[in-house]
């Protein structure tokens, strides 16, 4: 792969400035239609446990090997260190899967902009009435225990990641999630991968455009309405990790240049 | 003799004034039998109420409003849980027993 193929494959300052404001990047049209059918025949196929998937599954394995998924991850983390996955199973008409209540997945992380993803991969159309993970967009920088918000029910702006087959979300840990019912016949499979950086991550992505105009408004635009009298706060957290990720200690996509004027 | 079970209502408002927006909302209905569904993630994208004060005035009681943020030099725009919640409950009469 030539250089500027690497480039074509990496994210844009856009894409990577919608990931800090939302916690997550969907995509529905980058795994080839036979590669899903492959996956999912196998997901149907394992008898063992689904920590096994990854292992027992080269089309599972395949689908990570696409330089379009590479390029994400790359992009990312640098070079994605392999941490755990898990193939998730909620069959038919069950209304209390595990991981039901709202959560994320492990106890405080004390670091300060470093993050891992998790990779959430549907092979087959998992529409709304199927329980696709149940997301809230912007809530991955918050500090918080495990089952801390196990009480919470509904948060205004919460998102099913429904999609099609090959639906292929790349999530920052801290996001908060669950899953959803599965009100139909048929069974869900969800397969969650969790990569760890081994690097900074900084400048990793396609940087070309990451002070323009265009970038900063994702950032002005980006408020959930949900984070009420907090949405400055989350938007100085937003900024600052801009700053980690484009390693310049000078942007600032705060809609006051608040970073610059307090020096922070 | 009369049954009353009790319900709790938990809102999450956008600031810590009682007329503001809900942005969050869960029911814990002890009238609900074992086994029933209680209120779950997803279920619903509008809150039942517009605020604690339009609860108030369908009938709830408050018994517990947010404390107020206390913030510590150097961890201002740290965040969190929800930070404006407020929990009220109601009783309600039942028929049979709910177990």
């Amino acid at each position: 792969m030539t250089k500027s193929d690497e480039k074509k494959y990496l994210l844009t300052a856009k894409q990577m400035a919608q990931f800090v404001v939302d916690g997550f990047l969907f995509f529905d049209d980058l795994i080839p239609e036979e590669l899903n059918k492959v996956v999912l025949q196998e997901e149907k196929e394992l008898k063992d446990s689904g920590y096994d998937f990854w292992y027992k599954s080269q089309a599972i394995r395949s689908v990570f090997e696409l330089p379009e998924i590479k390029g994400i991850l790359q992009s990312l983390m640098g070079n994605a260190i392999y941490d755990h996955s898990y193939l998730h199973v909620v069959e038919g008409r069950d209304m209390k899967g595990r991981g039901h209540e709202w959560h994320y997945d492990s106890t405080y992380d004390v670091r300060p902009y470093a993050f891992d993803i998790q990779v959430f991969y549907f092979a087959h159309d998992a529409p709304a009435e199927m329980g696709p993970t149940l997301v809230l967009p912007g809530s991955h920088l918050r500090r918080i225990n495990s089952r801390t918000i196990a009480r919470y029910k509904n948060i205004v702006g919460q998102r099913q990641l429904a999609g099609k087959a090959g639906t292929i979300c790349f999530v920052h840990h801290g996001l908060w999630h669950c899953s959803q019912p599965n009100y139909t016949d048929q069974s869900r499979f969800m397969f969650k991968v969790r990569f760890r950086p081994d690097q900074k991550q900084s400048r990793l992505f396609n940087i070309e455009g990451y002070d323009s105009q265009e970038v900063k408004d994702i950032f002005l635009n980006g408020s959930q309405a949900w984070l009420g009298d907090e949405r400055k706060h989350e938007i100085v957290r937003r900024a600052k990790l801009w700053r980690y990720l484009v390693d310049d200690d000078l942007v600032d996509v705060t809609p006051e240049s608040a970073l610059q004027r307090m020096s922070i | 003799m009369e049954k009353t079970r009790q319900q709790i209502l938990i809102l999450h408002l956008e600031n810590p004034d009682l007329q503001s927006k809900t942005v969050a909302w869960a029911l814990y209905d002890g009238a609900t039998p074992v086994g029933q569904r209680q209120m779950s993630p997803g279920d619903s994208d509008t809150p039942p109420y517009t605020s604690v004060l339009d609860a108030m005035r369908d009938g709830w009681n408050v018994i517990q409003v947010a404390q107020l943020p206390y913030l510590v030099h150097g961890h201002e725009y740290d965040t969190g849980i929800l930070p404006f919640e407020y929990i009220m409950e109601r009783k309600v009469q039942i028929h049979d027993e709910v177990r």
